[in-house]
């Protein structure tokens, strides 16, 4: 009890903090908000947060040194709370270990400042049933519910039986489903990529877990040549019903290697389908969707969209593999845009309406095939499309969207597509270079600003 | 054994590189007696008992003068192994995460060949003879025609499949000439829930299970009535309801598949195992190593099927890798092994047949090498005598052929004669040309099958693309084939 009033004082006094410096850092990006708290509200170890931001990409990067803190971590965050508010353990970069108690409150206060809820289909009132979660914890309900409803599914990857997954998607599902439903991989992507596309002819659904999406540049082979291919290639004899998923794109700090986007090689795949998840709704229903059915499918995570709340239905609902959603209806300009840049967008688009436009935010979802459907629509009303996206300038998923809505909706186009996009840089270890290649706000709004003139 | 040869040196320096001999000859007394008494990888006779429907066990190879070494992966019994070991010095043991190793103050490298030379069962000799005190699992007369037709079947398939490819009848064939007793042997020791993996040279594990010449021929032609809708090259069959998985030309990418499968066997508790196939330069892929660890460690009902044919393409073994072979490769991932000679039928039925016992009872993968030659070229766009010399191709043709062998024994077993031989060799002849004529003249797929089973619907783009091209081939007929309907 006492901790919970030091942690409404604590709480008080952020607010007063935050609401300060929003004012007059309102270019800042919403997550570097928490990273000013850390400086400014004290620099006591407990003051910072990071809302998806340090937690699952320092987990990923802190090696065996913090091992035995992440472990440690982990155990009183369940006795802590179980499901709300989940506060949780950020290990920094250089191994402090941080314990954030009032983790909720400060969680709340980041997500008014992405204003993305408001307009979201799949936004809560308070009327509604259902519960909050965060997005990793959706994606493991929604693998949990399939697996109980299907004793075909199982799952296989690098440590995402009793460790629980390097992102804790897969967690307690180990303990639930035993050792032969989550099978904990030697490291070699290219065979248990083949394992699972094995176990998928002879009538298993594996749901394969790449740690990093980069690291499935090594299961190329068997993504690219078999699990794509053998469904065609055998006449329709043998099905391929695996789901290979994994977080990708730039997080916080990971290097090179470990910030691939890894959408922009695969799409060229004939025969599987990718989506690209954003909200713990659509982490759920995408997950549960990709489960179901009958084709390969590749759902993309994001290092820094782990942490993310919302509070999703209890109902059994998925998420059609093939739809954009609609995030924002406007009418001055269609913004198509997919997983973390989702965000960024939304944020953009608050300094856009301030400043009198009215944009249409295309949450695209399904990378391949595109929804060309209700962006033609969309189209069809602004006239002007902008794309962001955190793909590479050349070969991206920008690029093929840019052809094929040229293709399509030329006619209907009053200024020439803009894609905004990384650059063609390996992604830099520098956390100000780093920052430089992914696309920002006030770049989005530049654009807006000159497409609509 | 005796590997003698008249020819040419590259035969017996093939053949060396293949047995080792000479290497072994200069290091097994040394090896022995340092590093493998002393050595944490000790030598274990693995009890013959545990091998079902062996006879003689007693005759064993002792009496050959070489040791069958194998090793327990459990590391739990590790400790009581030191225990009884007749070692005269008292060492420590160091418990680490993989167990109890035992420490030991001089410094020995473990060899680059193992200690004792992997040896190579074999039942019949090379006139069709069963050597005696030999083991093996019988083979009642039924399954022994059936075995020999099948051969002798797979024979005339590769050759009247070849003559057509020269014909320009056929774009392109792969042949089997040379590895019949390991295609049709191995298919007759397994049972047809056992789903197959092949890598492109088994169309004889299909023929046994009862694939029709037609169906062969219709692949090949690549018509309307190939189960692959024409979309694979010729010889990349494949069958699902004869659990024979599509052949995909790449190298090894099968192999982990296999282990795949068994895993899903093993999860359901069925009575059956996964079974794979991949030649000596296949071992040498990333895929080929992972799954045989993947299998060791998920204890996998997984019989992986070795055709060292020593040769890849051009790439003679020698330039391949510089283990003794690949059986000693399992030991290192702790799989259990075996070399067979994979020009006797019998021994690879054997083998076989006990593989796929020990792999479903024990849930253990199985390693069986099968040594032989690879007779034919590596395909129709292959001219092996640009990098062997052709008289080698002879002898093995001639001097070693599989086919003859166990027909010189089922012969002296009184179950076939010279008449049954000319009448099956004609029959399947005139059948097989028949079949050709057939699938020649058969339609080819219709063009929508392009678009068909990408996914399991056809979705919006490609109902476009579709669309797209129908429309390009009524406007400029006469620049698509007219025998491909629209």
């Amino acid at each position: 009890m006492s901790l919970k009033f030091f942690a409404h004082f604590l709480f008080i006094f952020q607010v007063y903090i935050s609401v300060f410096l929003l004012i007059i850092h309102l270019q800042f990006h919403f997550f570097e908000i928490a990273f000013l708290f850390y400086f400014f509200a004290g620099a006591k170890p407990m003051a910072a947060i990071f809302q998806g931001v340090g937690a699952a990409a320092t987990l990923s990067s802190s090696p065996s040194n913090s091992f035995d803190s992440n472990n440690s971590v982990f155990s009183p965050l369940t006795s802590f709370s179980v499901r709300r508010g989940a506060s949780f353990a950020v290990v920094r970069s250089d191994g402090i270990l941080n314990l954030n108690p009032k983790g909720r409150r400060a969680q709340q206060l980041i997500s008014n400042a992405v204003a993305t809820k408001a307009d979201s289909a799949a936004s809560s009132s308070s009327s509604k049933p259902g519960h909050e979660l965060l997005l990793f914890e959706a994606l493991q309900e929604g693998l949990e519910e399939e697996m109980d409803r299907d004793p075909r599914v199982c799952v296989m990857g690098e440590d995402v039986g009793h460790y629980g997954g390097s992102y804790k998607v897969t967690k307690g599902l180990a303990e639930k489903f035993g050792d032969l439903r989550v099978l904990d991989t030697p490291i070699a992507e290219n065979s248990f990529t083949g394992m699972g596309i094995g176990a998928a002819m002879t009538g298993l659904r594996p749901v394969v877990e790449g740690m990093n999406m980069g690291f499935l540049l090594l299961a190329f082979n068997q993504i690219s040549n078999n699990c794509g291919m053998l469904h065609y290639t055998s006449g329709g004899q043998f099905t391929i019903p695996i789901v290979i998923r994994g977080p990708g794109g730039v997080g916080r700090q990971l290097g090179a290697e470990h910030s691939q986007r890894l959408e922009s090689y695969f799409q060229s795949i004939p025969g599987i389908q990718m989506v690209a998840c954003s909200t713990p709704y659509n982490a759920k229903g995408l997950m549960k969707a990709a489960i179901r059915s009958e084709n390969p499918v590749i759902l993309f995570e994001h290092v820094l969209l782990y942490n993310l709340k919302e509070r999703i239905p209890d109902e059994d609902y998925i998420c059609n593999l093939e739809e954009a959603e609609m995030v924002r209806p406007g009418e001055h300009v269609t913004i198509l845009t997919y997983s973390r840049m989702r965000y960024h967008v939304m944020q953009a688009a608050k300094t856009l309406v301030n400043k009198g436009y009215d944009p249409e935010v295309i949450d695209i979802r399904s990378l391949k095939p595109f929804d060309l459907y209700t962006i033609g629509n969309s189209v069809k009303k602004t006239h002007r499309v902008l794309i962001v996206e955190e793909c590479m300038r050349t070969g991206g998923i920008g690029a093929s969207l840019t052809a094929a809505i040229t293709e399509n909706f030329n006619d209907y186009l009053d200024a020439p597509i803009m894609c905004l996009s990384s650059q063609d840089v390996p992604t830099p270890y520098a956390g100000t270079l780093e920052e430089v290649t992914v696309v920002q706000p006030a770049q989005i709004v530049t654009a807006v600003e000159q497409l609509c003139q | 054994m005796a590997f003698f040869s008249k020819n040419s040196r590259t035969i017996i320096n093939n053949l060396k590189s293949k047995a080792g001999l000479s290497r072994l000859m200069k290091q097994s007394r040394n090896c022995c007696s340092m590093s493998c008494l002393n050595n944490t990888n000790c030598c274990r006779f693995i009890p013959l008992t545990t091998i079902p429907q062996l006879r003689n066990p007693d005759s064993y190879s002792h009496k050959k003068g070489f040791l069958f070494c194998f090793q327990r992966f459990q590391s739990t019994t590790s400790e009581q192994q030191f225990a009884s070991l007749p070692n005269g010095e008292h060492n420590q043991e160091l418990d680490f995460p993989g167990g109890k190793v035992v420490l030991s103050p001089e410094m020995q490298f473990l060899s680059e060949s193992p200690c004792v030379y992997n040896h190579c069962y074999r039942v019949l000799d090379d006139n069709g003879q069963l050597i005696s005190n030999s083991n093996f699992v019988q083979v009642s007369e039924e399954i022994a025609v059936k075995m020999y037709s099948n051969m002798a079947t797979l024979q005339i398939l590769d050759t009247i499949f070849y003559e057509a490819q020269r014909q320009g009848r056929i774009s392109f064939y792969v042949t089997t000439i040379g590895e019949e007793a390991i295609n049709i042997a191995s298919a007759a020791a397994l049972k047809s829930d056992d789903i197959v993996f092949p890598q492109y040279r088994e169309p004889g594990v299909l023929l046994w299970r009862g694939f029709t010449l037609q169906e062969f021929a219709n692949q090949c032609f690549g018509n309307k009535a190939d189960y692959g809708k024409g979309r694979q090259m010729p010889v990349h069959y494949g069958s699902n309801k004869l659990n024979y998985f599509t052949v995909a030309s790449t190298i090894a990418t099968q192999i982990p598949h296999a282990v795949g499968a068994a895993y899903s066997l093993k999860m359901d508790k069925k009575d059956a195992c996964a079974v794979t196939y991949f030649g000596d330069g296949g071992t040498s892929e990333g895929d080929f190593h992972a799954a045989l660890n993947f299998a060791a460690v998920t204890e996998s009902p997984v019989i992986f099927i070795c055709r060292n044919n020593g040769w890849a393409i051009s790439t003679p073994t020698s330039d391949q890798f510089r283990s003794e072979g690949i059986a000693v490769r399992g030991q290192a991932y702790g799989v259990r092994s075996i070399r067979v000679d994979g020009n006797d039928a019998l021994a690879m039925y054997s083998a076989v047949h006990a593989a796929r016992e020990m792999a479903i009872n024990e849930h253990r993968p199985i390693l069986v090498e099968a040594v032989t030659y690879r007779v034919g070229h590596h395909s129709t766009s292959d001219d092996s005598t640009k990098y062997r010399p052709a008289d080698e191709i002879e002898w093995w043709k001639m001097a070693r052929d599989p086919v003859t062998r166990f027909r010189k024994w089922i012969e002296a077993n009184g179950w076939w004669g010279s008449e049954t031989e000319s009448q099956l060799r004609s029959s399947i002849r005139n059948q097989l040309l028949q079949a050709i004529q057939i699938a020649e003249r058969a339609e080819k797929p219709p063009v929508n099958d392009l678009f068909t089973d990408v996914y399991d619907n056809i979705p919006s783009n490609l109902h476009e693309q579709e669309k797209w091209l129908r429309g390009t081939i009524n406007r400029h007929p006469k620049d698509y084939p007219a025998d491909v309907p629209v």
